[in-house]
């Protein structure tokens, strides 16, 4: 019987500052034990559980890509007792992961679609992870055309802001980075906030078309009406959900919106789902 | 169906010498009351007990166990890889546990034993432990496991029943798991297994013509979540409510959980811990928002989760077996079959 509490160990590769504040890192880990990648073939937008021996575990989704091989990738915002320590810890540090954990965006459902990807501050990760996904040249014939509206407080706040610039270069991704302010006079992308941007600049909704969003809560909230006016239906808008977790696996019983548990049943849910179930999150 | 008669003469030295191949747990009273404990080899399980105030739960999900455990000392080899911590789960029998906390273990199964995940502490244990239950024939007034599909003399989650005739007793063996443990006490006088049934029946329903306290849940299925969770009678139900969480921790069959690690010089070890769903650190994000931040919203998760989003989720019943501990211990006297009366008659006001 495969114990689900037990990590999979794993050093820290490489520790990358990801915003100008510092509150973000980006942690790139590398297994341990021989066979223990392939026993953690994950999907974009899945979680897993950050297990520091001692200190504790942490839900944190996957910002890395099931394209990208030999490592997993998390950016953690600096914020309680287990992810203060991680910014402390060093490269050539052993820990554990435990996961993948939870379900993932409907890539299935998603072929052939045109696909809108809103993200706002630090909910951007597992958003990288499925862009990478569709974007790999094995992918990217499967999936329509790709809009990304990505927004940050400042454009030092914005993650993966190397990658997001060459994606802009490209033809076959839209890019609508927006930043809510900057003094930059060189700023070439746009200004405003992301349900704005969403409104001017996201393709009006035809039945082939579906929208991810992931962002505090306030960015959801406002972007729904921005959704809603460009035709989309409850059906076309998946959204990622966090909520405390302990066990991850469904059991631990804290992460429940009605009889759905956020770790287990989700992260990943419709607008159409979500709007069933008591708004516990 | 194998039945067995058991002289009380013969149940000490029966049970001491399943003692060679079994730990046992059973009743014990102390200052707090009776609890199903394990027993120490020279203490013997109190078959006559009327109620204890904990469930068997803890004999296979305690309180705090440990769950993972490192050496965080970077000299060793395999400093900070965690291994599951050692654990004994050698057989074990649990005497004179109640028909409904029996019960109880079979739905809190559902939980840890699922297709997709296995909880292996739950289960390790689960399949090392035999539970012997003994049928009540003087219900509490607080008892009400017949209206939530159990009762005093209902087999299911045991392995062995017994049923108390006076003198003797006389056992059900209603699994192989059973006929190990009643092999390993030597109990082996045959009964007529007709006339076994018949008496069987018999203390059943004189038992369950005792139960005096009843629920209704018949309606609770056809509503939906939403119209029950934004009813206007949870602020009535959580108003006397201290949060204490009493309810749940008597409850067989809450079965929350908090994970913990701690470390000991360079020792880490994760404890796996009861937690309860009235506490507002339960689901408080580490940005400071909770989902459920006031007490109103912690006691409909409790209700809503035993009453309405378990019985829709698994189709076998609400998550109580009407055992009446939480009606019993509560200190501000909230009433699950008061509030299961006023969620099954629930309807909401165009």
């Amino acid at each position: 019987m495969e114990n689900p509490y037990m990590p999979y160990p794993v050093r820290i590769d490489d520790i990358e500052i990801a915003t100008e504040d510092k509150s973000l890192k980006t942690f790139k880990f590398v297994f341990l034990n021989e066979g223990d990648e392939e026993k953690f073939s994950y999907q974009a937008g899945q979680f897993a559980e950050l297990s520091i021996p001692g200190v504790g575990e942490i839900p944190i989704g996957i910002a890395s890509s099931p394209v990208e091989k030999g490592f997993v990738k998390f950016t953690v915002f600096r914020t309680g007792v287990v992810t203060s320590h991680l910014h402390n810890m060093k490269v050539g540090d052993i820990m554990g992961i435990r996961g993948p954990l939870g379900n993932w965006y409907p890539w299935d459902k998603l072929e052939n679609k045109n696909v809108v990807i809103i993200g706002g501050g630090f909910a951007f990760t597992t958003l990288r992870s499925s862009i990478i996904y569709m974007l790999d040249p094995e992918n990217r014939s499967k999936f329509k055309n790709i809009d990304v509206v990505y927004g940050a407080r400042s454009p030092g706040m914005l993650l993966y802001r190397e990658e997001l610039f060459e994606w802009e270069k490209r033809s076959d991704i839209n890019m609508h980075i927006t930043v809510d302010g900057t003094d930059d006079p060189n700023w070439k992308y746009h200004t405003g906030f992301v349900p704005t941007i969403v409104e001017q600049n996201a393709p009006k909704a035809d039945k082939d078309t579906y929208a991810i969003i992931c962002g505090p809560p306030i960015m959801i909230k406002f972007t729904q009406p921005s959704l809603a006016k460009l035709g989309y239906k409850e059906h076309q808008i998946i959204m990622s959900l966090e909520n405390r977790m302990k066990c991850g696996i469904g059991m631990c019983g804290r992460c429940n919106i009605g009889k759905e548990l956020v770790c287990k049943d989700g992260p990943v849910f419709t607008l159409e789902q979500i709007n069933q179930t008591p708004k516990e999150y | 169906m194998k039945f067995i008669t058991i002289d009380k003469k013969d149940w000490t030295k029966g049970i001491d010498k399943s003692r060679e191949t079994y730990q046992l747990f059973g009743p014990v009273k102390d200052k707090n009351g009776c609890l199903i404990k394990k027993l120490d080899t020279d203490v013997q399980p109190d078959m006559e007990y009327q109620e204890s105030v904990m469930s068997a739960k803890s004999v296979l999900f305690p309180q705090t166990e440990k769950i993972l455990n490192a050496n965080l000392n970077e000299s060793v080899e395999d400093h900070h890889i965690m291994k599951r911590s050692l654990t004994d789960y050698s057989p074990r029998a649990v005497l004179g546990i109640r028909p409904y906390d029996a019960k109880a273990i079979a739905l809190v199964k559902l939980n840890f034993d699922t297709n997709e995940f296995k909880d292996p502490y739950w289960c390790d244990a689960y399949d090392a432990t035999v539970f012997v239950g003994l049928g009540i024939t003087k219900p509490g007034p607080f008892d009400f496991s017949t209206s939530v599909g159990t009762g005093p003399f209902c087999e299911e989650g045991l392995d062995i029943l017994l049923a108390d005739l006076d003198d003797k007793y006389l056992a059900k063996v209603l699994t192989q798991k059973g006929d190990a443990y009643a092999i390993a006490c030597g109990f082996d006088v045959k009964a007529d297994e007709k006339e076994s049934q018949v008496l069987f029946d018999i203390l059943r329903k004189e038992a369950e013509k005792n139960i005096v306290s009843f629920v209704e849940t018949d309606k609770l299925k056809e509503k939906t979540v939403l119209e029950l969770h934004e009813a206007p009678f949870w602020d009535d139900v959580a108003f006397s409510c201290i949060n204490c969480g009493t309810c749940t921790y008597v409850c067989p069959t809450c079965w929350c959980f908090d994970i913990q690690d701690e470390t000991k010089q360079k020792q880490a070890t994760r404890f796996r811990n009861w937690d309860t769903c009235m506490s507002p650190l339960f689901t408080r994000h580490a940005t400071g928002h909770n989902p459920r931040g006031n007490k109103i919203q912690r006691v409909r998760q409790r209700f809503m989760h035993k009453l309405k989003y378990f019985l829709d989720k698994y189709d076998q019943g609400i998550m109580c077996v009407g055992c009446g501990r939480c009606v019993k211990s509560c200190p501000v006297n909230i009433d699950i079959r008061e509030v299961c009366l006023t969620m099954n008659t629930f309807e909401k006001q165009e």
